[in-house]
């Protein structure tokens, strides 16, 4: 509540949902969440825990496939119901993104050059030259040699780690509030994940800009991120400080991705892993999602969805590690 | 740097390329049943005066000497007399050409101004009724034989109608235009028929890819985003299948311009292998070879200039 006046960014009760082969698919449900500038926010979850389509969602991307309710407020403004045209203005501009994938995120035909001064003729008054300038500014801002020449390269003519330095200038150029980053080091090697973390992260800081970083993984969560929310089947199911989440996780499913990590464990440890699957988003259970997998659940989680519950330490859940501070009386 | 010498190495994959089709060719024609003397001359003409005629085209040769006459003509531009035509067969060529280059090109551009526009339009509303709809007439298109279509065009536009002529050429690039429209326009609808089943599925499987997405999160215009990310990409392997229809089209060309009676090489060939006019099915086919490898070799050079990937040497 206290941060709802000051957030740079405020998510309200946001939904997502898909019509696939007659069903409706659930892929973001109720998602709630502030996000103040400056800040960095970790989403952590599983594959096809609705993640990215939040992030998606927030950039008015998931609407053109499906169906997006609740409130995204940006600036005062709606951005849910804000029209396309003007969406338009804001994407690439105030809110940046970058993908998972920098192999398949770049466009292979036109030269990293173009596909950055693109983004700059769409948002900026800049002048030809000035496009040139900028854009070889922001190819040595992320710490790509030789900016000049290597504007006319291609994107194939990149290592991985490099596009993903490309893609980071792109979602730069237009000097955003807020950047959502979806899975960024995932598809890099780990010595290159670090660099492409801290690049972000140091970038974040120099220019004041607020991230939202999507990953599965708690690592990389745990070394950039100053709050964490975690989400399981289209739903937060926790969410605080990172040191909080961290080192005193109240869901259950926070628990088991903790255990999930192997730290300090001698070789030949076997690696433990959540029991079970995560839920189809097609049929998700009538109480809590994780219920199924849970070791811990109790009547009322197999028949109700545990509201998120807590102050500055939230979660959802009937039977957590121990009660929120905050929750329904038990301070 | 890198692209010109792409060019010349995919230059000089044309020699080999053109040296087997001289083999294949020289070959396949001796190879034909009938014998050329006896169709050249008429029905009362002695055996001296066939092995006359046999010295004069130089089939009494063996026949590795007859292709070393043969590379030699063909590299001094000589490709023999035409039996048929009683011409020398470059100059024969040489004017039937245009008009079937102006019939393709008109065909090629009729294809490319019906098929782009609505593989776009379907592509963009797929699985809706628009979608299906042209998709459907377009079957219709595809499955109808060439031959009738343009009998149908003949019957009701040109005869009835008298909107167009029923065949020729005319003189002037009006004329040409005007002469040509329908069989252009037969031939158009079954390669738009084509290309359009092809570009409609590329651009549905770009439209959707994360590079288009990315485009999309850096709030480009639609216009930048549809014409500059999605229809560049699905170009590339409808620019393979253009090429390759051409060669389908020259073989579209010979059926239509016989019934349109357009004064072309494809039916120059028809007659020609009717009459087993042997020095001018060679060069007939010769510059068709020489045509297909030169579309072959546009069609990689624009497809290095669109994908940059294709730019080795």
């Amino acid at each position: 509540m206290t941060q709802s006046n000051s957030a740079l960014l405020s998510v309200k009760n946001l939904s997502t949902s898909f019509h696939v082969g007659g069903q409706k698919l659930r892929a973001v449900d109720e998602v709630s969440f502030d996000l103040a500038a400056g800040e960095v926010l970790g989403i952590v979850g599983e594959s096809g825990s609705g993640k990215s389509i939040t992030l998606r969602s927030i950039m008015g991307l998931a609407r053109r496939y499906g169906e997006v309710t609740g409130e995204v407020m940006w600036q005062g403004e709606n951005l849910v119901t804000k029209p396309e045209a003007q969406m338009r203005k804001i994407r690439g501009k105030d809110i940046a993104m970058i993908f998972q994938e920098p192999m398949s995120s770049l466009n292979p035909l036109l030269t990293v050059g173009v596909q950055i001064k693109e983004n700059l003729v769409a948002h900026t008054e800049l002048d030809k030259k000035a496009r040139h300038l900028r854009a070889i500014e922001l190819l040595d801002l992320v710490g790509i040699p030789d900016a000049l020449r290597r504007l006319n390269d291609y994107p194939h003519q990149f290592s991985g780690g490099m596009r993903q330095r490309v893609m980071i200038a792109i979602a730069l150029a237009s000097s955003p509030k807020l950047l959502l980053a979806d899975e960024p080091t995932t598809a890099l090697d780990v010595t290159i994940q670090n660099q492409i973390l801290k690049l972000i992260l140091d970038l974040s800081h120099e220019l004041g800009m607020s991230v939202i970083l999507v990953t599965h993984d708690l690592g990389v969560a745990a070394q950039t991120c100053d709050r964490l929310a975690v989400m399981y089947g289209g739903k937060l199911v926790e969410k605080g400080s990172t040191r909080d989440v961290l080192r005193n996780p109240l869901h259950r499913y926070t628990m088991g991705l903790l255990q999930s990590v192997p730290e300090n464990v001698e070789p030949r440890t076997p690696l433990f892993s959540l029991p079970g699957t995560p839920p189809s988003l097609m049929n998700l259970p009538k109480g809590c999602a994780f219920a199924p997998r849970c070791a811990h659940a109790v009547d009322a989680c197999v028949e109700t969805k545990p509201p998120l519950e807590g102050t500055q330490h939230q979660v959802a859940c009937f039977n957590p590690t121990q009660p929120p501070v905050g929750a329904g009386g038990q301070s | 740097m890198s692209t010109i010498s792409y060019f010349f190495s995919r230059l000089l994959q044309i020699i080999p390329t053109f040296l087997i089709v001289m083999v294949i060719i020289f070959l396949l024609v001796r190879a034909l049943p009938g014998d050329p003397a006896i169709a050249m001359a008429d029905a009362k003409a002695t055996t001296e005066q066939l092995e006359q005629i046999r010295q004069r085209l130089g089939l009494d040769q063996p026949l590795w000497m007859q292709f070393g006459i043969f590379v030699k003509n063909v590299f001094t531009g000589n490709l023999g007399d035409s039996i048929l035509m009683k011409a020398p067969v470059t100059q024969v060529i040489l004017e039937r050409l245009p008009a079937s280059g102006f019939l393709t090109l008109y065909a090629v551009l009729f294809s490319l101004l019906i098929a782009g526009p609505l593989a776009f339009v379907a592509a963009l509303n797929r699985n809706t009724w628009l979608d299906t709809s042209i998709r459907t007439a377009f079957q219709v298109g595809l499955s109808t034989p060439v031959f009738y279509i343009g009998l149908l065009l003949l019957t009701f536009l040109a005869a009835q109608l008298r909107w167009f002529p029923v065949g020729g050429y005319g003189t002037t690039f009006l004329e040409h235009m005007y002469h040509l429209l329908l069989p252009a326009l037969t031939v158009a609808l079954y390669t738009s028929a084509i290309i359009m089943r092809n570009l409609r599925s590329s651009v549905i499987e770009v439209v959707d890819a994360e590079y288009v997405q990315f485009a999309r999160a850096k709030g480009l215009p639609e216009r930048i985003i549809l014409g500059r990310h999605v229809l560049r990409n699905a170009l590339i392997s409808t620019v393979t299948l253009l090429g390759l229809s051409i060669g389908n089209l020259m073989s579209g060309t010979l059926v239509t311009e016989t019934v349109f009676a357009v004064p072309g090489v494809g039916r120059l060939m028809l007659d020609a292998i009717f009459a087993r006019d042997y020095p001018l099915i060679q060069g007939l086919t010769l510059t068709f070879a020489v045509l297909v490898s030169i579309i072959f070799l546009l069609t990689d050079l624009i497809q290095a200039w669109l994908d940059p990937r294709l730019r080795v040497a």
